[in-house]
């Protein structure tokens, strides 16, 4: 009966998150392996490897690596570097300090398509965005930015939304910083520098990997950013793997190939997983 | 002035400055939304306008669809939220109580579940529905939202219900309290702030979710962010429609978000920054 219970309980969990792992796995390595165009009803003669030959061998395929590769470093590298500066920025008390915490935050409760069409339409666009105007102002000619430099742009909207993110942690983990140690080095004579470097940078790795990792999740799937603003384009300038493999089942209906390339995508996201979990993972003992 | 109070002074001004630059995009929408559609788009922008309410009541009018967005959206978060929490919380109950060899390793790989890309699913997921006829309805949303949060809040409740003293059920049970009364009278009052965080939590992701809302709905059971997406084709610069769309789509969680920082830490990264 006592381990029964606990069993029972713990069942429907257990058993969707099964089913949610293996069924779209499963069907997708199957799909990989056919022949299946969603335009084209009928059987689905077995293709072997044909379908992972076509996809990497396409030109897309390497562009949205690299895009994608490119995406992740400079969004995280902007975010973590961005969101300490920051939160060491808020860190001792000023004027407002509550209110400028949650002005920082804000973006990143933003839903990914309010996002999206703020930056494509308000800001970047070349004639009455706020950027154009701003430039204008300036002196200089406006950008057009989707169009000349679409893989910048997507990465400033999506930095923008993910540096609240990293802030938010970031300011959230100094705070269980040890004041006493911080004020003894400083007695001590340690420079701002040396306490920072010594104490401060410590005592966020660990929420620095963290980030690092959470962003690598959702940031592989960045999907609404993309789809509504440069459409992948212009050619594959900005397609990424999520963007490449949705243009492949949706838009061209080659399911062979779409899960090929899915199966990537999630291999991909295995390895930077694996990482994650191994630092989630110290937390449990 | 003080050298201390001075730096504390520019410090001050320095973070207010960040914080303005860097939430300008948002207070734009916000002004934007209260402009006309001909000040929306003025050159130079226009600051200073006397606001119209013209473009909320446009937006909620019934052919906008707003309102079915919107319904389609609180009816899926609330349902994934509700549904996912009557699955977590037993779970996590079980694991959190009573812990065997395998707890840890069945957390890690609910955990791993988390990482797959949506779009590593998005084609069988999209086949079954349309295979079982439930394009573009509610269920198959609510199936997808649930399923996709539901590792968060099994970790986000076993964090909460670990870190009840176990001294409580000993007294519960030396009083004679069966598990059914226990879980009632000691775990369920007990866990109601961790459940609170979890559902917040995921009533954020789930009205914020775009993936799986732009690709398997349509006209049917489209959920805001769908509807935010029909503004992208420029027909039309319909900005100061679209900023009242946002704003009042975005308007809800932005207020929850302020007001759950801590728990929307722990949940986004599983316990790991305290």
């Amino acid at each position: 009966m006592t381990r029964l219970l606990p069993r029972t309980l713990m069942a429907p969990a257990v058993a969707v998150l099964l089913c949610w792992m293996l069924a779209p796995l499963l069907m997708t390595i199957y799909f990989s392996l056919v022949d299946y165009n969603l335009t084209r009803p009928g059987s689905h003669p077995f293709a072997g490897l044909s379908n992972y030959l076509h996809f990497i061998t396409s030109p897309d395929f390497l562009a949205a690596l690299r895009n994608t590769l490119l995406f992740l470093a400079a969004v995280a590298a902007v975010t973590v570097i961005g969101g300490i500066l920051l939160a060491l920025l808020v860190n001792e008390p000023f004027f407002g300090r509550g209110l400028v915490r949650v002005l920082l935050i804000s973006p990143f409760f933003v839903m990914p398509t309010v996002n999206a069409l703020l930056w494509k339409h308000m800001m970047m666009n070349p004639v009455y965005g706020v950027l154009a105007n701003l430039w204008t102002a300036l002196g200089f000619t406006p950008i057009d930015w989707l169009t000349q430099w679409p893989l910048l742009s997507v990465t400033l909207m999506v930095s923008w939304q993910w540096l609240a993110f990293a802030c938010l942690i970031f300011m959230t983990s100094l705070q269980s910083l040890d004041r006493e140690q911080m004020e003894a080095a400083r007695m001590d004579g340690a420079s701002a520098v040396q306490r920072f470097w010594y104490l401060t940078l410590p005592h966020l790795a660990r929420p620095v990997a963290v980030v690092v990792m959470i962003e690598m999740i959702f940031l592989l799937s960045v999907f609404a950013e993309i789809a509504i603003t440069t459409g992948g384009g212009p050619g594959n300038a900005s397609t990424n793997l999520t963007y490449l493999v949705y243009k492949q089942s949706l838009i061209n209906f080659d399911v062979g190939a779409a899960s090929a390339g899915a199966l990537f995508a999630v291999i991909f996201a295995n390895l930077v997983s694996i990482f994650l979990v191994r630092i989630v993972g110290k937390n449990l003992d | 002035m003080q050298p201390s109070s001075t730096l504390s002074f520019l410090r001050g001004t320095a973070a207010w400055l960040v914080a303005l630059v860097l939430f300008f995009p948002l207070g734009w929408l916000f002004l934007t939304a209260f402009k006309t559609e001909l000040q929306a788009i003025s050159i130079p922008p226009v600051f200073v306008f006397e606001p119209v309410l013209e473009n909320f009541s446009e937006v909620l009018q019934p052919r906008s669809h707003y309102l079915l967005f919107a319904k389609n959206s609180l009816i899926t978060s609330l349902a994934s939220t509700v549904i996912g929490l009557a699955i977590a919380l037993p779970a996590a109950y079980s694991m959190a109580f009573f812990s065997t060899r395998h707890t840890r390793n069945i957390l890690m790989w609910m955990l791993s579940t988390k990482m797959m890309p949506a779009v590593g699913a998005l084609l069988p997921v999209y086949v079954l529905a349309k295979t079982i006829g439930m394009l573009d309805t509610l269920s198959a949303l609510i199936i997808v939202f649930t399923l996709s949060n539901l590792p968060i809040m099994v970790w986000m409740l076993y964090a909460s219900l670990k870190d009840i003293p176990r001294e409580i059920f000993e007294a519960a049970r030396m009083d004679g309290a069966g598990i059914w009364a226990e879980f009632r009278h000691v775990v369920l009052p007990l866990s109601l702030g961790g459940m609170a965080s979890t559902g917040l939590l995921c009533l954020v992701l789930s009205w914020n979710e775009a993936f799986w809302s732009l690709n398997l709905t349509s006209a049917n059971a489209g959920t805001l962010p769908a509807l935010i997406a029909t503004y992208s084709n420029p027909i039309g610069l319909f900005w100061a429609k679209l900023s009242a769309a946002s704003l009042l789509a975005i308007a809800p969680i932005l207020v929850f978000g302020w007001f759950s920082q801590k728990q929307l830490v722990q949940g986004m990264t599983f316990g790991a920054v305290k």
